[in-house]
């Protein structure tokens, strides 16, 4: 390293790269997330791209980003506002220039700064063109031209590319650039790239030389005299790695059938952001994982009750629109008790809405979404990593009460990381199919002649649970269906039956069974350090990370506040309406318009209040923040100000307090 | 991995555990304890009775077999049979059964429907089905008439149909369930009828005995909501009515010829390429189409379901159009998966296998 640089301690970064669809900005930030968690930094990660494949080049809807929040501490979001921005055009710069806050380092390729690529993302004039000047609308960042692309071309000259091919490289410039500025080790990029360009021996050699130039670049010339250090975080013993939300929910389907020691079968159709789990499971046939990839959404789910029935760990993966399809379908499995696990990676709705973009406003929709008292058991995963034992959770309830459970993952979730503690596999839960072998009831006969019988209604006793009886079982013959059957304790046969009293009887049944699901759920953990605090925080889902750091905030102020995080939606946890009464105040922060709050007020008719948007994005820990201040400075009767905590600078912090 | 070659098993219910040696079933076995509901005179008796009577033949574990059903008047079978079943919803049994059938080789599994259940509502899973070539038997109901809802036209009715939707006559060009099947890639296509017990057996066993997807469209009459809408063809008296098929035979219909065997009209190629009705003195013997349900190409069995009359029935080919052999979908998904976890599980229990997946690609450990 030359004598001019210096070496700065960080305890935590944001940078975000921006750039063009095309321009390989998902890559980027995907090696630099791998580097950094090799690396040993805690790392929260937020992809977001349009939902086109190819948006009109240069302009701000083609814009595609990735953001990294890494740390040398335990860290719960991908930050509000990056310190660092990458923009490979001038659209990324207009898109993104918003979310900075003051003081942040802006990387700019000059190569893509023409005329008409600032046409095309509004721009008058070249911004940078008046650094410095009086209408600077840069003023007040750091700014750094860099003619990646111009470097890039020249530093791939010997591999023979043509320009166009040469300059799809200008990405691992960055990327080196960036990996030098932050000290992330090179080796698992270039080893990376050795797997991915094998086969093309030009392409792999641009790249990698790309990459090095644009280190090379950060260590040598004048432009860049600071390297920042961010030490590895202090985290649990453990082996780890970086996974999605998508990938951990494929992985713990795969473990629920390890562990059930059953075949697991897929139906499914695509969609965004749902697909990945098909593409992932489609790979792990030799677990004994079928995946049908069906005609439509109605087909995936009916293919999985038919495997279900047959004796299989049958699931269906889809968004928001998928399960409106799927309805009747879920109807038909809640009737005929069958186990089904129903993933809703949900999406900005309604309709087509916003398939890219997170949301949490399917949760009345698994409630209720459905014709008649159809009542589905609800699990939702907290964060990328979660969605592994959220998944194996999910199948354990679907099989011990013979049930369809919904899993709702989110967008965010689904291609968001993070590092994961990897599991040991016999530490998960063994899940017991419990196949009914022969007959369940001792009935008379018209002679008066004791008759062993089979009843497919016959309930444990604990569970509720009926039988599970496949196909292939001798004695064991029945017939069910979405009509309503006896199948009470008294007339478990199954034949169908409109007595209305049946009827009442088992509508009853079938939510008692649901809600018998509580008596097999840990108690809550109430995070509420000081065991002062007036205002609890409650959410469920991918909001975990943004409440938490906005709790920590809040503490750090000086203030107390508590949070519960739901993991069990239907039913909900035993203990959840003693802890909401132990608190003056609940807010429940949602990326919908007041979906669990509305189900919280109907259950316990406590007064929690919303915290609700719907961009499209998680919600910004820092804007939380304030509101859970405002409402602590109501419930305590006092001032509140959250300082450098809140909104005010330099903010986005959020270690947890006396961490 | 791509297609897979397997050592294809000719009969459809190869892999279906069978009685042991001195157990036998009789059509009592197979009726179940419930009350049968169906109108009076309902063609679906009779169907029902053929079903129970035939099924003991294939000589089957009771236990190994699944009838599904949607939705509709047909679709109560499953209740009556006294094997494993779901009578499931609207248009989707086609979706369940593969789902059961992809899951288990060693089921025998049937759907029944009928004509708005598997052409209206769930046409898609139906198309989807066939091309797939799961396999399953498909037994479709056709009334031409929607029974369970009182009486609408179906998308098998003819064009004009008064009903209580269509006080003025419908509007709506029906489906010759035939010719979509024919168009959706299926493997086996029959058509049979309600009242001829004999045809609807032997057409019955060859479904079954086929491995993939068989389609049987019956001629179902019902009673209440479309009463005589097959009298035509079943009228004894109307000698061309029905233009029977037999694989190897000429086509030839309606009054027979002592001598030749043969009967006085006959198929023969038509201009255009279709196919057309002649009387069989007039042609060459040559001339006359030699019955191929064989044929990998299905365009003159198309020709051959297009002389089904679109209007009020009083013509309709009859028999085994299509009988093909194809890779069905179940055995090869079977055998992708069966592939894999053979090569394996040579690396351990899945419980090893399982930590080396989550544990693959860049890891770090904490101490």
């Amino acid at each position: 390293m030359s004598q001019t640089k210096q070496v700065k301690q960080l305890d935590r970064v944001i940078i975000r790269f921006a750039g063009d669809s095309g321009d390989g900005m998902q890559l980027t930030g995907d090696r630099f997330t791998q580097e950094s968690a090799v690396f040993g930094n805690d790392l929260v990660t937020l992809p977001n791209f349009p939902a086109e494949i190819r948006a009109p080049q240069g302009t701000i809807p083609g814009v595609s980003s990735f953001q990294i929040h890494f740390a040398d501490h335990d860290i719960l979001t991908a930050g509000d506002r990056p310190d660092v921005l990458v923009a490979m055009n001038p659209a990324a710069l207009k898109a993104n220039l918003g979310d900075l806050p003051r003081g942040a380092t802006i990387i700019v390729d000059t190569h893509d700064f023409s005329k008409r690529n600032l046409d095309k993302a509004g721009y008058t004039s070249n911004p940078l063109d008046k650094l410095g000047e009086v209408d600077d609308i840069l003023a007040g960042f750091q700014v750094q031209p860099v003619d990646l692309t111009g470097i890039t071309v020249e530093a791939v000259k010997e591999f023979g590319l043509s320009r166009k091919d040469a300059a799809r490289a200008k990405n691992m410039f960055a990327l080196g650039l960036l990996s030098w500025m932050y000290g992330r080790p090179t080796e698992p990029t270039i080893a990376f790239l050795e797997k991915k360009f094998a086969k093309v021996p030009d392409i792999l050699g641009a790249n990698i030389a790309a990459f090095k130039a644009g280190w090379n670049y950060g260590e040598t010339t004048e432009t860049f005299v600071v390297q920042y250090e961010i030490k590895p975080a202090r985290m649990h013993a453990g082996t780890y790695r970086n996974i999605t939300g998508n990938l951990a929910l494929s992985y713990g389907l795969v473990a629920a059938g390890v562990r059930s020691q059953l075949p697991v079968f897929l139906g499914s159709y695509p969609i965004t952001p749902a697909s990945d789990i098909l593409h992932e499971l489609s790979k792990h046939k030799s677990f004994g994982v079928t995946t049908l990839q069906a005609e439509d959404e109605i087909a995936g789910i009916g293919a999985a009750i038919g495997a279900s029935f047959a004796g299989q760990l049958a699931i269906t993966t889809t968004s928001g629109p998928g399960i409106a399809l799927k309805s009747e379908a879920i109807g038909l499995a809640v009737m005929t008790e069958l186990p089904l696990v129903i993933v809703n990676v949900q999406r900005g709705g309604p309709s087509t809405g916003l398939p890219t973009k997170t949301e949490q406003a399917d949760l009345l929709q698994a409630m209720y979404g459905r014709n008649g008292e159809a009542p589905v058991p609800i699990v939702a995963p907290q964060s990328p990593g979660d969605c592994f034992a959220a998944a194996v959770e999910a199948a354990r309830i679907a099989i011990t009460y013979r049930t369809p459970v919904f899993l709702l993952s989110d967008g965010y979730l689904a291609n968001g990381s993070e590092p994961w503690a990897i599991p040991s596999i016999d530490e998960l839960p063994k899940i017991e199919a419990n196949f009914a072998t022969g007959p369940n009831h001792t009935s008379t006969n018209a002679k008066g002649e004791q008759v062993e019988e089979f009843w497919p209604y016959a309930r444990d006793k604990d569970t509720l649970a009926r039988p599970w009886a496949i196909p292939g079982t001798a004695g064991l013959e029945h017939r069910i269906g979405g009509l309503e059957k006896a199948g009470t304790p008294e007339t478990g046969h199954g034949n169908i039956s409109y007595d209305p009293a049946n009827h009442d009887q088992m509508v009853r049944l079938r939510q008692e069974k649901v809600q018998r699901i509580a008596d097999s759920l840990p108690p809550l953990e109430v995070d509420d350090p000081s065991g002062e605090a007036k205002v609890l925080v409650i959410g469920w889902g991918s909001t975990y990370g943004p409440i938490g750091a906005a709790c920590r905030r809040v503490r750090r102020a000086g203030y107390n506040v508590a949070q519960v995080h739901l993991r069990h939606l239907n039913p909900f946890p035993k203990d959840l309406g003693e802890i909401l009464k132990g608190y003056d105040r609940v807010l429940v922060p949602e990326m919908n318009l007041g979906q669990l709050s509305k189900m919280l007020r109907a259950e316990y008719l406590v007064d929690a209040q919303g915290y609700n948007h719907v961009y499209g994005l998680p919600l910004k820990a820092a804007e939380l923040a304030e509101a859970i201040g405002v409402l602590v400075g109501d419930a305590e009767g006092r001032e509140i100000d959250l300082g450098e905590h809140g909104l005010n600078l330099p903010a986005d912090h959020e270690e947890a307090p006396n961490a | 991995m791509s297609t897979i070659d397997l050592p294809m098993p000719q009969l459809g219910t190869a892999l279906v555990p069978t009685l042991g040696e001195g157990e036998t079933q009789t059509a009592k076995d197979f009726s179940s304890d419930q009350e049968v509901r169906w109108c009076p005179g309902c063609g679906d008796y009779a169907v029902l009775k053929a079903v129970q009577s035939f099924l003991p033949d294939l000589g089957l574990r009771r236990e190994n077999i699944v009838f599904v059903s949607g939705i509709g008047c047909s679709s109560r079978f499953p209740y009556y049979l006294d094997t494993y079943g779901m009578h499931s919803i609207h248009g989707r049994a086609p979706s369940i059964a593969t789902g059961i059938a992809t899951a288990r080789e060693d089921l025998s599994v049937w759907v029944v429907t009928g004509d708005g259940d598997a052409l209206s509502i769930g046409g898609n899973h139906l198309i989807h089905a066939l091309r797939r070539n799961v396999n399953m038997t498909i037994l479709l109901f056709n009334n031409r008439i929607y029974g369970l809802t009182k009486g609408q036209y179906s998308p098998t009715s003819e064009v004009g149909k008064v009903t209580k939707s269509t006080p003025v006559g419908s509007l709506d060009h029906p489906f010759n369930p035939v010719s979509l099947a024919l168009g959706a890639e299926a493997s086996f296509v029959a058509r049979t009828i309600d009242s001829d017990r004999k045809h609807l057996t032997a057409v019955l066993a060859a479904a079954a005995a086929h491995r993939g997807t068989s389609l049987v469209e019956i001629y179902q009459n019902c009673p209440i909501f479309n009463d005589g809408a097959f009298d035509a063809i079943k009228d004894r008296d109307n000698a061309h009515a029905l233009i029977p098929l037999t694989h190897g035979e000429p086509i030839t219909f309606g009054v027979r010829d002592e001598a030749t065997g043969l009967g006085d009209k006959a198929l023969v190629r038509g201009v255009g390429g279709g196919v057309e009705v002649a009387d069989t003195a007039s042609v060459a013997a040559e001339a006359i189409i030699v019955h191929d349900a064989q044929n990998p190409d299905p365009s003159t069995a198309f020709a051959i379901s297009r002389l089904t009359d679109a209007g009020y029935l009083n013509r309709s080919p009859i028999g085994i159009f299509r009988q093909v052999e194809r890779p069905t979908y179940d055995d090869q998904a079977r055998a992708q998966v069966a592939t894999a976890s053979a090569s394996a599980a040579a690396q351990g229990s899945p419980e090893e296998r399982l930590t080396a997946l989550i544990s693959a690609g860049d890891t770090w450990t904490v101490d």
